[in-house]
C-alpha cells in the first residue's frame, strides 16, 4: 500500500468521491462560522477601525494564493517524474482557484489600503509580487488552454511551472531590491511572541481552515471533472476508430 | 445586529461582498462544469454500451 | 555548433524583416514616449532609463516567435533534434543567435536613443553595460518561451504573456542600475545581481528549452 496507488484515476475517483461532499460542506460551514465570527463578533482595531475585519478574507486568500502555486509545482514535478495523470490534472484544476485567490487578496488589499495608506495601490514589494504572481497564473492557464494534446499540455505547463517558480522567487527578491515597502511583515507567524491579539487570531484561524478546506474540495471536484472529460474524449476517439 | 463599522462601511462591506461573490462564482462554475462533464461521460458511455450490446 | 550559429545568423540577415524590425520598433517606441508624457526635458531625463529598458525589452520580444517557427515549418527542427548535437546545445545556439541579431543591435543603438530622451550624461555607460549584460538573458528566456509555443498556430500573443513575467527581474535590475548611475550612486549591486541572473539563465534554461522542444517534437 503506497500513496502512488491513488495515482490511478479510478482509484482516485473512488476514494475521493465519498469524501468530497463532506469536505465541501465542511468548508462552507467553517467559512460561514469564521467570517460571521470575524465580521460580527470581533472588536475594531484601535488604529485601523473596522477595516481590520477585511483581514479575515485577505490573509487566508493571500496564503492560499502562494500555497496553491507551491502545490502546482509539486504536482507538476510528480507528473514529470512519475507520469501520473491525476497529478497533472490536479495542477490544472488548481490554477483557476489560484487566480481567484490572488484576485481576492489583491482586491481586499486595495480596499484596505485606500483608507489606511490613502491610496488604492502602491508599488510596494508585497503588492507588486502578488501582481506578478497573478501574471504567472494567467500565463500558466493560458498555456493549458492553448495546447490541444493533453499530454503535451501537461508536460509543457509543468516545465513552465518549474521555470516560473524560480522566476517568481527571483522577482520577489528583485522587487524588494527595487522598492522598500509600506506593507507590514507577515501578520501571522507561529514563532513571533507578540502576534495579533487572540480576539483577532481565533476567527482568522477558522477562516484559514475554511479556505484550505474549500481549496481541497474544489481541487477534488475539478480534478474529477478533468478526468471525466478526458475519459469521454478517449472513448469518443475509440468509437471513431 | 449589524456591527458599527464606523467610517469604513463601504470598504469593509465591498471587500466582503466582492470576495464572497468571487468564491461563490468559482464554486458555481466548478459545480456546473462537473455536472456537464458527468453528463458528457454518461452520454458517451451509453452510446458505447448500445453499440457493443 | 558554430555552423549552426552561422546558418542562423545568415538566415536572420538574409530574411530581412526580423533583423531591422526590432531596431525600428525600438526607435518608434522611444519617439512616441515624449508625445505621450509631454516634452519637458527634466521629466524625460528622469524616466529615460526605464523607458529605454522597457522599449528594448519589447523590441526583443518582437522577433522571438521566429526563433523556432521557421525551422518548425520547413521541418529542419526534427533534423536538428536527431543530429549528433545535443538539443540543449541547439537551444543555447538559438538563444545566442537571437541575441546577436536583436540584443546586440539594440544595445548599440540605445545610447543614440538616449539623446532623444535627454538621458543624464553619467548614465550612458551604465545603459550600455546593463543592456550588454541583460539582453542575453532576454534572448535565452525568450528562446525558452518560443520552445514552449513552437507548435501553436496563434503562439505569438501567448508567447508574450508567458515571457514578459519572466523578464521582470532582468528589467528591475537593469533599469535600477541605470537609474542609480544617472543619480551618481553606486550601481555595483544591481549590476552584479543582473549578471548573476544572466549566468543562471544560460546555465539552466537550455535544459528547460530542450525539454520543451522534445515534448513538442514527440
Amino acid at each position: 500500500m503506497s500513496i502512488w496507488e491513488y495515482a490511478n484515476p479510478k482509484k482516485f475517483m473512488a476514494t475521493t468521491a465519498p469524501v468530497l461532499p463532506w469536505v465541501m460542506w465542511g468548508a462552507g460551514v467553517t467559512l460561514v462560522v469564521g467570517l460571521v465570527w470575524g465580521f460580527f463578533f470581533t472588536p475594531d482595531d484601535y488604529r485601523q477601525g473596522s477595516t481590520v475585519k477585511i483581514f479575515y478574507l485577505h490573509v487566508p486568500a493571500a496564503m492560499m494564493a502562494i500555497n496553491i502555486w507551491v502545490m502546482m509545482l509539486v504536482t507538476s514535478l510528480v507528473w514529470l517524474i512519475r507520469r501520473h495523470h491525476v497529478s497533472a490534472l490536479a495542477a490544472k484544476a488548481a490554477g483557476p482557484i489560484g487566480i481567484v485567490m490572488t484576485l481576492i487578496a489583491l482586491f481586499t488589499g486595495a480596499v484596505w489600503g485606500q483608507p489606511i495608506w490613502g491610496t488604492w495601490w502602491v508599488w510596494d514589494p508585497r503588492l507588486t509580487s502578488f501582481l506578478i504572481l497573478f501574471l504567472f497564473y494567467l500565463g500558466y492557464m493560458a498555456l493549458w488552454t492553448a495546447i490541444e494534446d493533453d499530454d503535451t499540455a501537461a508536460d509543457l505547463t509543468s516545465v513552465l511551472c518549474i521555470v516560473g517558480s524560480v522566476f517568481a522567487v527571483l522577482s520577489r527578491y528583485a522587487v524588494n531590491f527595487w522598492n522598500q515597502g509600506l506593507h507590514q511583515g507577515a501578520s501571522l507567524s507561529l514563532d513571533a511572541e507578540e502576534n495579533v491579539a487572540d480576539v483577532f487570531w481565533y476567527p482568522a484561524l477558522v477562516c484559514i481552515a475554511g479556505f484550505i478546506l474549500l481549496f481541497v474540495g474544489l481541487v477534488i471536484l475539478r480534478t474529477h471533472t478533468e478526468i471525466r472529460l478526458r475519459r469521454a474524449r478517449a472513448l469518443e476517439a475509440r468509437m471513431r476508430a | 445586529m449589524m456591527p458599527d463599522l464606523g467610517k469604513y462601511v463601504v470598504e469593509v462591506l465591498s471587500a466582503y461582498a466582492v470576495s464572497i461573490l468571487l468564491l461563490l462564482g468559482l464554486v458555481w462554475l466548478s459545480v456546473r462544469s462537473a455536472r456537464k462533464a458527468r453528463a458528457t461521460l454518461d452520454a458517451v458511455e451509453n452510446r458505447m454500451d448500445k453499440r457493443n450490446g | 555548433m558554430i555552423a549552426l550559429l552561422k546558418r542562423d545568423l545568415a538566415l536572420a540577415v538574409r530574411a530581412g524583416g526580423g533583423f531591422g524590425l526590432g531596431l525600428a520598433f525600438f526607435l518608434i517606441v522611444i519617439v512616441l514616449v515624449p508625445f505621450g508624457v509631454g516634452p519637458q526635458s527634466e521629466l524625460l531625463s528622469r524616466i529615460a532609463p526605464g523607458i529605454l529598458w522597457v522599449a528594448a525589452l519589447l523590441a526583443a520580444l518582437l522577433s522571438l516567435d521566429r526563433i523556432f517557427a521557421l525551422d518548425h515549418e520547413d521541418g529542419s527542427l526534427p533534423l536538428l533534434a536527431t543530429s549528433p548535437l545535443p538539443l540543449e546545445a541547439v537551444a543555447l545556439v538559438k538563444g545566442v543567435a537571437h541575441w546577436i541579431t536583436t540584443g546586440l543591435p539594440l544595445t548599440l543603438a540605445a545610447p543614440a536613443l538616449g539623446f532623444l530622451l535627454n538621458l543624464e550624461t553619467g548614465a550612458y555607460a551604465f545603459l550600455l553595460i546593463t543592456l550588454l549584460i541583460g539582453t542575453p538573458a532576454l534572448s535565452m528566456i525568450g528562446t525558452f518561451g518560443a520552445a514552449l509555443t513552437v507548435g501553436l498556430r496563434r503562439g505569438g500573443l501567448l508567447l508574450s504573456l508567458l515571457v514578459l513575467p519572466l523578464y521582470i527581474p532582468t528589467l528591475i535590475f537593469g533599469a535600477e542600475a541605470v537609474r542609480r548611475g544617472a543619480d551618481g550612486f553606486s550601481a555595483a549591486n544591481a549590476l552584479v545581481l543582473q549578471g548573476g541572473i544572466t549566468l543562471g539563465v544560460f546555465a539552466f534554461l537550455p535544459f528547460a528549452t530542450a525539454a520543451a522542444l522534445r515534448v513538442n517534437l514527440r
